[in-house]
């Protein structure tokens, strides 16, 4: 490992995508992430790994540029905000239903429209079920520290060549815009060494031409395709990641990912040393979710509180991994408000704890 | 003289190119479209860089370009073919990208990627077919249906206060600096067809050279979507289209080689 | 030892970079740190506020609701974080431009001149750096020769030479800081 280094959450996804040699970034700026496209012009990647920086004139064309070159078989990304994504939700369904790999960045803030700069988890139905149109998912990473910020650029994009499908963090403007310590991995080589016999990068005599497309006319083979995209999201499960804390005992949980879980670990934290047997489980990857986990908690605890930056969204999924075996109770701040450890103990006490 | 003697290399005046599939053209019978494709492999074929050409097909009649043309290709969203062509090029500096887009998808809801894909001077070929028409919904309003022009969404014919002027995006990306080759040319005659072959020839050698980007329109006719028999749409094209798009090019080696503003209505 | 501070004033009176130094300093005495500013329409002249956290464990919640430290730059900041200070916790203040003064009898409060000690060194740019001696004086969080190594990490190298001066300005922020009466 190199140097310990205080950064950005938003700056440490940035030079880990420079150190993971990744060959192309397209973005646009929008609060609370501009630091990534600003530090990556900052830093030359052209001289340092030969990477690809630019600036586009939307994140419409940015997507789309990721969406080109991703068909290329190289290592792509882009990073926007909440807004921004929305509006590369065309391009990410296209990018999904052609089955190629790249990494999408969101550091979330407040909305609905143009909303509030302020950090949210107000993405998480966006992010886990699909996004723009048809029956997609992406491989959805939640980092909780600006170490992660710059661990998942790399294991972002394993998992997004692995199953040929985008991956994106799901970030917010809390973990962008926090400093901490950071320490990097050396510098990988600018080679993308995976299968490349479906990219289009020119047709030799010696293979069919490759054609990237999500148009199928053929209702059959469109039908076809969506069975196959299902069976890969169906076989992500051997790839789910969570964290637990104090669960050992634990007769209540909390399920809180990101920036909430750093919340909540306070919490628990504050709770344990008043005596109060509480636990914390936080997903890492938001799809595959890890309703099995949730599930064998449900037989465990007497209440789960889902514990987000809005106004209840992941708590669905809990409950469909809890399927009714005991109470699930939702706490959470919608449109960018930040709740505090403090915050949380009261919805402790009042909801999930409450009739015990 | 039987037929032997007759298929010899010598008498050959027209080869179809195998850069073009066995598949059936999906175009309208009479339709310039197809004129087009075979142009472009030809070119791909006599100047030998199939093997380093990526084709980008739009949202449009040609949405299935890549089922004719036996090159790699993608297939872009609606508009987003120059975003497309951009991502592709500069990861890969030295391949032969072109996009291929009509004019609903490149001066309508692709203008800024247009726009701003010209004006970065991305070493692409951009080929725009212009039939003043979307012809793949069912001949609706396009940004360039001419003033008076009836479609399935003016069904009165185009009133500029109301629905806007057609656009001259030609002469527009001309003007940005970072286009080098910008023509306009036409596929309906066999004059015409030579013409334009030679244009897309030099869209392939400006990308060689790093030019910037090559703008080749071609104005071309939309028999169905103008409801008139092919003959009948090439010779309203003639009297109605090119006293509005003149044929000809626009801009040669960086260079504007035309009186724009006397164009510009 | 879990040090939670909270550094709040205006925004261009270097809250954010002092908040920077001190989770540097931090840094090199092998702290775990954290460093959580507001961001947004406030970083263009008015309220800024950072929340840093140095502790010899893994820090958990950057977000917080009550502060062992505050450091308090402007009026607005005082009335806000005022009440948010632990009971037997520390708020450091400049009071330049106060009305209201701190009126918690329950927490230790302190007074460093930072803006007219600036002014008399003829260098507003060490203002912040005047408040931060004041705290490593009041609470000895981390060591002069840690900061000194944190300064040097946080600035960009073109501008190294102003170390001396931040430094000098440091130790001027160690010998003002007094006891509020």
């Amino acid at each position: 490992m190199g140097e310990l280094r205080l950064m950005k959450g938003n700056e440490a996804i940035a030079e880990a995508a420079i150190l993971a040699g990744v060959d192309a970034y397209f973005g646009y700026p929008i609060t609370p992430q501009s630091e990534v496209l600003e530090y990556l012009t900052l830093q030359r990647p052209e001289e340092r790994t030969g990477m690809v920086v630019l600036q586009a004139e939307s994140e419409i064309a940015a997507i789309n540029m990721v969406y080109g070159a991703a068909g290329t078989g190289k290592k792509v990304m882009t990073s926007s905000s909440s807004p921004g994504i929305s509006l590369k939700q065309e391009g990410i369904s296209y990018i999904a239903g052609a089955e190629l790999p790249c990494l999408i960045v969101n550091v979330v803030r407040g909305g609905p429209g143009l909303g509030t700069i302020q950090p949210s988890q107000a993405d998480y139905f966006q992010s886990t079920k699909g996004g723009g149109h048809g029956d997609y998912r992406l491989i959805v990473l939640a980092p909780a520290s600006v170490q992660e910020m710059a661990d998942f650029v790399d294991k972002g994009l394993e998992l997004a060549f692995k199953y040929r499908n985008p991956a994106l963090i799901l970030s917010d403007g809390l973990i962008g815009q926090m400093m901490e310590k950071v320490e990097f991995p050396e510098q990988k080589e600018r080679v993308t060494s995976f299968d490349q016999s479906w990219v289009t990068t020119g047709k030799t005599k010696e293979r069919e031409r490759n054609i990237i497309t999500s148009l199928n006319l053929d209702p059959e083979k469109q039908y076809q395709h969506n069975l196959k995209l299902q069976e890969k999201y169906r076989r992500m499960k051997e790839d789910i990641m969570y964290e637990t804390f104090d669960c050992d005992d634990a007769e209540f949980l909390l399920v809180a990912y990101g920036s909430s879980a750093r919340i909540c670990q306070k919490a628990v934290d504050e709770a344990r040393s008043s005596g109060k047997k509480l636990g914390l489980l936080r997903p890492i990857t938001l799809f595959p979710f890890p309703e099995e986990v949730i599930a064998k908690f449900a037989r465990q605890v007497k209440g789960i509180l889902s514990v987000e930056l809005n106004a209840g969204q992941m708590v669905e999924d809990v409950k469909l991994a809890v399927n009714g075996r005991i109470p699930v109770y939702h706490y959470g701040t919608p449109g960018g408000k930040i709740f505090t450890p403090d915050d949380i103990l009261k919805a402790i006490d009042e909801k999930l704890m409450g009739g015990y | 003289m039987d037929i032997k003697e007759i298929i010899k290399p010598e008498n050959l005046v027209h080869k179809r190119t195998p850069l073009m599939t066995d598949a059936n053209l999906s175009y309208c019978p009479g339709c310039g479209h197809g004129t087009v494709h075979h142009l472009i492999m030809e070119v791909v074929e006599e100047l030998d860089i199939q093997q380093d050409t990526i084709g980008i097909a739009p949202v449009g009649c040609s949405v299935l370009a890549y089922d004719f043309m036996d090159i790699d290709m993608t297939q872009a969203a609606h508009g987003r073919a120059p975003a497309v062509a951009t991502g592709i090029k500069r990861l890969w500096p030295e391949k032969y990208v072109f996009t291929y887009q009509g004019d609903g998808d490149l001066a309508a809801i692709g203008t800024a990627e247009t726009i701003h894909a010209c004006n970065r001077g991305e070493n692409i070929a951009i080929f725009f077919i212009n039939n003043g028409i979307y012809g793949m919904t069912g001949g609706q309003m396009a940004p360039t249906t001419l003033e008076g022009m009836k479609s399935s969404t003016t069904p009165y014919g185009r009133d500029y206060k109301t629905m806007g002027h057609p656009i001259k995006i030609t002469e527009l990306v001309a003007q940005l600096p970072g286009t080098s080759f910008v023509t306009r040319q036409a596929v309906h005659k066999p004059g015409n067809v030579r013409k334009t072959k030679k244009a897309i020839r030099k869209a392939f050698e400006v990308q060689k050279e790093k030019m910037g980007v090559a703008f080749i329109e071609i104005v071309s006719n939309c028999n169905s979507g103008w409801k008139m028999t092919p003959n009948d749409s090439n010779k309203w094209m003639e009297e109605n289209m090119f006293p509005f798009y003149p044929l000809g090019d626009i801009k040669v080696e960086g260079k504007i080689v035309k009186d724009l503003m006397k164009d510009l209505v | 030892m879990t040090e939670e501070i909270i550094i709040a004033g205006f925004g261009g009176q270097g809250v954010l970079s002092m908040g920077k130094i001190l989770a540097y300093s931090g840094i090199m005495q092998e702290q775990e740190v954290s460093w959580m500013p507001s961001y947004g329409p406030e970083m263009r002249g008015g309220t800024a506020n950072v929340t840093v956290i140095l502790s010899d464990n893994k820090v958990s919640s950057p977000v917080l609701h009550s502060y062992d430290t505050a450091i308090i730059l402007n009026q607005q900041s005082l009335d806000k974080f005022e009440p948010n200070v632990k009971p037997g916790g520390l708020l450091i203040y400049d009071p330049n431009g106060i009305t209201r003064h701190p009126e918690r009898e329950d927490i230790r409060v302190f007074v460093v001149e930072a803006a007219s000690e600036a002014a008399k060194m003829a260098s507003a740019i060490t203002f912040n750096m005047i408040v931060l001696g004041a705290y490593i004086k009041v609470n000895p969080v981390v060591e002069l020769e840690n900061v000194i190594k944190g300064l040097k990490n946080s600035l960009p190298e073109r501008h190294h030479h102003l170390i001396p001066a931040n430094e000098k300005a440091i130790q001027r922020g160690m010998e003002i800081v007094r006891e509020a009466k």
